[in-house]
């Protein structure tokens, strides 16, 4: 049984709530897989942190919570500062280069930087910043499918952004491919 | 139930004649509401089959055990929402709440004034006895200054509410006040309720003989109807700020409020037109129904429709 | 029983990613409901909301009620109206309603309240996890009666057993209870919502024989008893106070004693029936670890843990908690070592365990207080103890 947990993380307003749905829908639905998206609600959800974990299996999801994540997507300094201590040797940690300054190069970990919101606004909106990390993130987890987190989007995206939002998702996708195959500028 | 108790008893067919005897005491102000509501019903035609009864807990919350019609003897203070819910479930429905001033305004005061706000399709009659009857009487919140009451034994130092200004400010469209003695008024504005759709609101101050009248030296039963006699005065449409009641003053009667606004119902479904289109409609028929309907219509038309 | 199939009108058929809050939602549009009465509060607001934006395509009512109170009353007078009707709360609201639950058993009124628990006492925890409303449920309002209560573990089951708690309201005549958890009410995972033709729905069994003949209630300890609405002519009378099967008031001892018998027995007395229980190596263990809701998830992690080092573990998971099921818990008790008992409460449901088992093994409960899961750890080290 192969399980991964999944941690995204950011401020307010980023949309990280929505990447944990669209990956728990894309994941449980069009993939194949079990997937249980589950958010904080405490007090902690208050204020400008934001966190939901996704955790995704071959078999049934027992354990519903994060105990060990395989992979912290980080869109804030702070969601950076907060959480990267979790993550075990091996972890894939994801961050918008432009917005979280590391504090260390990270060397047990798997790095991988995208100039998220700098991609979406020159597609017209930092709105979109989420869509290219989620692309980012698909493309250098392979955790889901770009097919599936593709058609995971209606309902879970305003139906007039659909299309911009399809685009956000494959710019970030692109870089993805291009970092792992090591040429991303 | 046989026909010479309903030539015999001019409430038989709306009283469950097998529940006689009532437990009310001799001079107890309830028997003559009882009696104006069982003639308002008959005066106004309505479907008796379509009328429900919801009472709380009290002396007058027993009313509805009385009545030969659908009805609920509800929990102390709960008599408008269960009433709330026959209603809106059941929208064919028109719903009677029958209460003491304790259960009404009491215990069950903030449900009162949030139905009234909503303009809810409700009748509310509030016999209003100044006491907590059933319990053995307690001030409740319309006890007035100074009276005595077995939780106030050295006489009440609360400010009570006047319940048509209450109603009023809460948004009640219709509001009337009655003495017991005031049957014809009493029928007729029930008559009215009846007839009309919003959160209507009737008071009808009565004697409690056994405790309030007793405890406060005023008498028995005649007494208190000498002293309506003497201190009623009718003053329709007044300002409901003005029928404040002082202990044996002057009691303001008349019908205060009369005012034509949606109800609830009306506004949901107006709000639901707007959203789902003309063809919306509330507890519409069920799917099988629908094609139970289609079916029954095709054969009456002899299956020429089935090419 | 009036079994028919759903009314595809509330039957949002196909896979969804929902959490449980949204599918007890679901549920009751799917089993009929056609009237919600609620008051906001976290975390079970999620499904008044998802009534309220569903209703109107469906033609059923949804209002929000001054409080709790007025919530439960209003749907003793919907069901008497002639609805299926539901409320969800947590909680502070749960102890509002008591009163009128015991009016709505009382009265025998079909209705579903499900209870998306969080840590108490009085404000708590609102928005983190708790299972500590178990006694409450069974016993929180006044006088002596009986309920049902069902407690999925996760969002399909929320979906799935609150059509069965309409099911069970209708036939038997008795609120049911949806006892699930801060957890499972938020977490979101796949649903799939059947087509309509494969979802059986018990109708309303209503009276429609000879007015005289009418009795709003059947004193035999049975389930089925058909029961009217307003407006159909047959003028019934409810009421709180100790009735004959017309509804009149009778108040003596006697009749509490008829009143009492048929309530409690028509829910104990068909425990076989309505119980659901879900094993899993039961037979041949050592060791049973008996939880409910979200725990039983967490207690299957350390049991497959305990497997795996070789303990003779079996898992026995509670779908219906009340009525509780006394015989199986007497019939392992001979078999087994131990019962270990893991709940997010200072052990409720652990009385019933140990009173069932009564000594004849031992029973360990693994009482944790409200705001989070347990450690699987904890659970595991308590199998390893008992079975040593
Ligand atoms: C929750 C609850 N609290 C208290 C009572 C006791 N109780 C029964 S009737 C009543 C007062 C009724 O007074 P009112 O509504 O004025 O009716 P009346 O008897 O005067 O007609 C009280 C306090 C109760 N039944 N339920
Ligand atoms: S106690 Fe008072 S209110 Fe109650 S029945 Fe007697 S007179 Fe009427
Ligand atoms: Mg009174």
């Amino acid at each position: 049984m192969s399980t991964t947990e999944i941690r995204f993380s950011g401020f307010g307003g980023q949309g990280i709530i929505r990447c944990a749905l669209i990956t728990g829908k894309a994941l449980s639905l069009y993939d194949n897989k079990f997937a249980t998206m589950t958010q904080s609600f405490g007090p902690e959800a208050r204020g400008s942190a934001c966190s939901a974990q996704v955790v995704v299996s071959d078999e049934r999801v027992l354990y519903p919570y994060i105990t060990r994540p395989g992979v912290l997507m980080a869109l804030s300094q702070e969601a950076y500062d907060k959480y990267w201590g979790e993550l075990p040797d091996g972890g894939i940690l994801i961050t918008d280069e432009d917005l979280v300054k590391m504090g260390s190069d990270h060397p047990n970990l798997a790095v991988r930087r995208v100039p998220a919101t700098r991609f979406a606004e020159s597609l017209g909106n930092r709105l979109f910043t989420n869509l290219v990390a989620l692309g980012f993130f698909t493309a250098v987890t392979g955790v889901a499918t770009a097919d599936a987190m593709k058609k995971a989007l209606p309902g879970l995206v305003p139906g007039r952004f659909l299309k911009i939002n399809i685009k956000a998702f494959e710019k970030g996708y692109e870089h993805g491919v291009q970092c792992m195959a090591g040429s991303a500028p | 139930m046989n026909d010479n108790t309903e030539i015999k008893n001019p409430l038989a067919g709306v009283l469950r004649t097998e529940r006689m005897p009532h437990i009310w005491c001799p001079g107890c102000g309830i028997g003559s509401v009882v009696t104006c509501f069982a003639e308002a019903t008959k005066r106004s035609n309505i479907d008796p089959d379509k009328l429900a009864v919801v009472s709380g807990i009290g002396c007058s919350g027993r009313m509805a055990g009385y009545v030969n019609f659908d009805s609920i003897h509800s929990t102390h203070g709960r008599a408008i929402p269960v009433a709330t819910g026959l209603k809106l479930a059941n929208p064919k429905l028109k719903v009677v709440v029958f209460s003491g001033d304790g259960d009404l305004t009491g215990i069950g005061g903030n449900h009162f004034i949030h139905a009234a706000r909503r303009n809810m399709d409700l009748v509310v009659i509030c016999v209003n006895n100044f006491t907590y009857g059933m319990t053995g009487g307690q001030v409740t919140p319309t006890t007035p200054s100074s009276a005595n009451a077995s939780t106030t034994p050295y006489g009440n130092y609360e400010y009570p509410f006047s319940l048509p200004f209450l109603a009023d400010a809460a948004g009640a469209t219709y509001v009337a006040r009655w003495t017991s003695l005031h049957s014809r008024n009493i029928t007729q504005s029930i008559e009215e309720a009846l007839q009309r759709r919003g959160f209507s609101f009737i008071e009808v101050i009565t004697p409690c003989t056994t405790l309030y009248l007793r405890r406060n030296r005023l008498g028995d039963g005649v007494d208190t109807l000498q002293y309506y006699q003497n201190n009623a005065v009718i003053k329709h449409g007044i300002d409901t700020r003005e029928t404040a009641i002082g202990f044996q003053g002057q009691i303001v009667v008349g019908k205060f409020v009369d005012r034509p606004k949606p109800d609830y119902l009306e506004s949901a479904t107006r709000c639901n037109v707007k959203f789902i289109g003309d063809d919306y409609q509330l507890y519409g028929k069920t799917e099988p129904e629908k094609q139970a309907e289609e079916e029954a219509k095709k054969a009456a038309s002899g299956g020429e429709s089935a090419v | 029983m009036n079994i028919v199939t759903a009314d595809p009108k509330g039957v949002d058929a196909g896979p969804h990613f929902m959490d449980g809050d949204h599918a007890i939602a679901e549920g009751a549009l799917a089993a009929g409901c056609r009237f919600f009465a609620g008051y906001p509060i976290t975390p079970s607001t999620e499904t008044a909301e998802r009534f309220a934006e569903r209703a109107p395509e469906v033609g059923a009512l949804f209002i929000q009620m001054e409080d709790e109170i007025a919530s439960i009353a209003a749907l003793i007078g919907g069901a008497w109206g002639g609805q299926k009707v539901m409320t969800v709360t947590s909680g502070p609201g749960f102890s509002l309603m008591m009163e009128n639950i015991g009016l709505a058993v009382m009265t025998e009124t079909p209705m579903v309240i499900a209870n998306v628990q969080r840590g108490g006492p009085s404000t708590g925890l609102p928005t983190l996890t708790a299972q500590q409303d178990m006694l409450q449920v069974r016993f929180g309002s006044h006088g002596d009666y009986n309920i049902i209560a069902l407690s999925p573990d996760s969002p399909q089951e929320c979906f799935d057993l609150t059509i069965e708690a309409f099911n069970l309201s209708e036939f038997y005549r008795v609120p049911v209870f949806i006892m699930t958890d801060e957890t499972v009410g938020h977490m979101h995972e796949k649903v799939v919502i059947p087509p309509a033709d494969q979802i059986k729905v018990v109708e309303r069994n209503l009276y429609k024989g000879p007015k005289e003949d009418f009795r709003p209630y059947g004193f035999d300890s049975q389930g089925g008893h058909p029961m009217t609405r307003a407006g159909d002519g047959y003028r019934f009378h409810i009421t709180g106070l100790t009735h004959n099967e017309r509804g009149y008031p009778v108040m003596t001892p006697e009749q509490n004693q008829i009143v009492l018998t048929h309530l409690i027995e028509k829910i104990n007395g068909n425990a076989d029936k309505i119980i659901r229980l879900e094993e899993d190596q039961v037979e041949g263990a050592e060791v049973v670890v008996l939880s409910y809701g979200i725990t039983s998830r967490i207690a299957v992690r350390a049991v497959q843990e305990a497997r795996k080092k070789g303990l003779k573990v079996g898992s026995l998971r509670l779908i219906t908690v009340w009525p509780f099921c006394e015989q199986r818990i007497r019939d392992l008790s001979q078999k087994v070592k131990a019962i270990v008992v893991p709940e997010i409460n200072y052990g409720q449901m652990v009385r019933e365990v140990e009173r069932s088992a009564a000594g004849r093994c031992q029973v360990v409960s693994v009482n944790h207080c409200g705001g989070a899961v347990h450690d699987p750890l904890v659970i595991l080290k308590a199998i390893e103890e008992a079975c040593r």
